[in-house]
């Protein structure tokens, strides 16, 4: 049967099990718009095409499979890119199908073209330009297999005007023929036994857990493994939820922001077990200092992450879960009591600093919000981020148990990201309950999208921190600048009217004691709700390792005088 | 120093362009790169000259060469036995009394005069580098009006392959074979 490329498009996405694709039309892809109308599929129309990236990149995060994307040439397609390096330095698999305009016209600079493949080839793991209708099927296929397989990623397919009309012969290809792409799996026995001589030695070892765990649902078989060699694990900002904050060997956030005995663990270990991180310098702090006295294993999917920053004495390269799942009978039971017992007096005294045992002096901080949002929740909602300080706090006050329920910005820290990312999850997980919690910077920066949370009646909670500043920036700057405030104060509108006037109902929280209430009130209010907290302006996160320092070289909070 | 990759990429419109923008930006330094076609239509070759520091340049090189879908196999032939050969036009001012000496010059690099004008003649050399430099100071002094090249070609000898790394727990932390890939 004959079916034009953009019918065939759709045909391809249904047999990908795709259900919801976020996007824009425009000129350059009406011919999609239009076969979409006999497809099951469902369509969410953004705002900016930067939230549908983030849409179907927190819809990917959520639900492990493949999000969609879709923009018109020219203009809607360079305001997906934010969203795609996003994706790409996060390795998310998203799908990103632009309209392009007629192949005949390519080069000519005819109105609305743009060279989106040259744009975009340093931002996703591939991409492709279609010229005719008859290879639709094939470049969809393969993109699908790419971004999911391996280590994941974003791919691009930039789909001309005349093949998105132009009838063809449908051939659903069986299998994909890509000669150069072979993801590995298994390491070598020998390359195991080496890491086993390593293990068994190790006195102070500790897990450093990344998103590569999530990314390769390895999380039972990570608890496996350091429960059974009983080693401590700290994860980086992604790969929280991988291993259930409440069990004992966990430690929490390593790195910049980390838990000081994260950090110190990490520089007196004498075995590092890096499980799917990349060492980026957000947790490694200078690398001439780092981790000093430990053995390097690193098990990695991606050859071009092994060696790339820290050089490590044994490299798997493999499938995590697989190089794990086959590691784990190779290895003993160990006790590393002492080590333990370390690793918890460091943790006791981070404890004596913590802001969480501040008295209640009325007064709204970011910690404590997030605290009430944990009890509230009883852990168990997803939760997006925007970037800067409250990300951080959030990270270290909304301890999680499960995978896939922690969606942030890490790698590219994209502020913006929050609110679309949280609409996205929620198509993965409509029964789940939504938070996403943003700056009044960030939260500005996407904010359009919640009318399309308001047109697709998305069940989302929206907490925005207002500390009228960019906080994270006027933190770098009250310390590495003298304090000497630079573009930082922002004023915003009165989000409460903003929201209502979108239809959202929405609350503004000034004092602490109706934290908790105006939670309660959230939750029990269906679809999009906006929270403002007033809260402390000049707060600061800490710990915090200043770039250019060692890990151990932590700022930490000063001891509180109590009253 | 200088490390020579032979690149077997799929033959598809940009594969250039990938490998090109992968080099600038992750920093790495291309001395010469020459592309064309192999005996299998599918399938283009590079030869690739990079700076690098060391083997550990060198792998991250192959590394990121292979996070591009089209690239179907790195080998690093810098330690191989291999033939290498650049090839060179040269275009030399020589008044017809001078053409004897050009002659004579070329005929001891190899080289041919392949084109002969009023006041100039055109060399084809081939060869290593070396060999090739060599002849450029030579004939320098007679004056070079304009000189073109196509960068190096690589071949691995007989049964050789170059060397492939993948990160393993061995030596300098990966693995290296030399084995010999079917087309
Ligand atoms: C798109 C983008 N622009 C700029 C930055 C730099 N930046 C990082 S954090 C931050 C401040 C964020 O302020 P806000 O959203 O109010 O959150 P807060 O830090 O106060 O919690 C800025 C400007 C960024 N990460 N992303």
């Amino acid at each position: 049967m004959k079916l034009s490329g953009a019918e065939i498009l759709w045909e391809c996405l249904t047999r990908e099990g795709v259900d919801v694709v976020f996007g824009y039309p425009g000129g350059a892809n009406m011919p999609i718009y239009d076969a979409m109308l006999s497809s099951s599929v469902h369509h969410v129309l953004v705002r900016h095409e930067q939230g549908a990236a983030h849409m179907a990149d927190g819809y990917a995060r959520a639900s492990g499979k493949v999000g969609v994307a879709m923009a018109t040439s020219g203009p809607g397609a360079t305001n997906l890119v934010t969203g795609i390096a996003t994706a790409m330095m996060d390795s998310s698999p998203v799908v990103f199908i632009t309209g392009q305009v007629h192949s005949r016209l390519i080069g000519g600079d005819a109105f609305q073209e743009i060279d989106v493949t040259g744009i975009t080839l340093p931002i996703t793991k591939h991409n492709y330009l279609v010229t005719r209708a008859d290879e639709v099927a094939e470049v969809v296929r393969e993109a699908f297999y790419i971004a999911r397989s391996g280590r994941p990623g974003p791919v691009l397919i930039d789909i001309c005007k005349n093949a998105q009309i132009e009838k063809t012969e449908f051939i659903y290809p069986e299998k994909v023929k890509l000669p150069g792409y072979k993801p590995h799996s298994h390491a070598p026995k020998a390359d195991l036994q080496r890491a086993v001589e390593l293990i068994e030695k190790a006195e102070r070892p500790v897990i450093l857990c990344g998103h590569g765990i999530i990314m390769s649902g390895a999380e039972e078989v990570l608890h496996h493994f350091a429960v059974k060699t009983n080693t401590p694990v700290t994860s980086t900002l992604l790969g929280l939820g991988a291993f259930p904050a409440s069990h004992p060997l966990s430690l929490g956030l390593m790195g910049m922001h980390g838990e000081a005995h994260c950090n110190l663990a990490i520089q007196k270990a004498d075995l590092l077990l890096a499980f799917g991180m990349r060492f980026d310098d957000r947790v490694t702090g200078t690398l001439n200092t780092y981790a000093p006295g430990a053995k390097k294993i690193q098990i990695e999917i991606d050859p071009s992450e092994l060696h790339k920053n820290v050089p490590v004495d044994v490299p798997l390269l493999g499938n995590l879960k697989t190089v794990l799942t086959d590691l784990i009978p190779m290895v003993d039971e160990y006790e590393h009591e002492e080590w333990l017992k370390e690793i918890g007096e460091w943790q006791t005294y981070g404890e004596a600093l913590s802001i969480m045992d501040w008295p209640d002096d009325g007064k709204l901080y970011v910690s404590h919000i997030i605290h009430d949002l944990w009890t509230a929740t009883g852990g168990d909602a997803i939760v997006t981020t925007d970037v800067g300080q409250h990300q951080m706090w959030t990270a270290q006050y909304y301890f999680l148990e499960k995978p896939n329920r922690w969606i942030t910005s890490g790698g590219a820290g994209t502020m913006g990201f929050g609110l679309p990312s949280a609409i996205g999850a929620w198509f993965a997980h409509k029964e789940d309950e939504i938070w996403t919690v943003a700056g009044d910077g960030g939260f500005q920066m996407t904010a359009a999208e919640l009318s399309t949370a308001v047109q697709e009646n998305a069940n989302v909670k929206i907490a925005i921190m207002n500390n009228n500043f960019l906080g994270m920036v006027r933190q770098w700057q009250e310390f590495f600048f003298e304090k000497r405030y630079s573009a930082v104060n922002i004023t915003s509108p009165d989000f409460v009217k903003l929201a209502e006037a979108h239809g959202v109902p929405a609350r503004c929280v000034t004092r602490s004691d109706e934290v908790q209430e105006a939670i309660e009130w959230a939750r029990n209010t269906s679809g999009p709700v906006v929270l403002e907290f007033k809260v402390e302006k000049e707060e600061t996160v800490y710990p915090m390792v200043p770039s250019g320092a060692a890990l151990d070289q932590m700022l930490r909070r000063p001891m509180r005088e109590m009253v | 120093m200088q490390y020579t990759f032979i690149i077997l990429v799929e033959n598809k419109p940009g594969v250039l362009n990938r490998v090109s923008s992968l080099f600038r930006r992750r920093n790495f330094n291309i001395e010469s790169l020459a592309v064309g076609r192999t005996d299998n239509s599918e399938v283009s070759c590079m030869t690739i000259v990079a700076d690098c520091a060391n083997d550990l340049d060198a792998h991250k090189i192959e590394a990121n060469l292979y996070k591009l879908v089209n690239v179907i196999d790195v080998q690093d032939v810098t330690h191989q036995p291999a033939v290498t050969r650049d090839l060179a036009l040269i275009k030399v001012r020589a008044t017809p009394e001078q053409r004897a000496q050009v002659n004579n010059l070329a005929d001891i690099f190899r080289a041919r005069i392949v084109d002969v004008a009023a006041d100039s003649v055109i060399v084809e050399a081939t060869g290593t580098e070396e060999k090739i430099e060599g002849m450029v100071e030579l004939l320098r002094p007679i004056g070079i009006l304009e000189m073109v090249r196509t960068g190096q070609i690589a071949m691995t000898r007989g049964e050789h392959s170059g060397i492939r790394r993948t990160p393993g727990a061995n030596g300098n932390g990966w693995h290296e074979e030399e084995f010999v890939v079917e087309a």
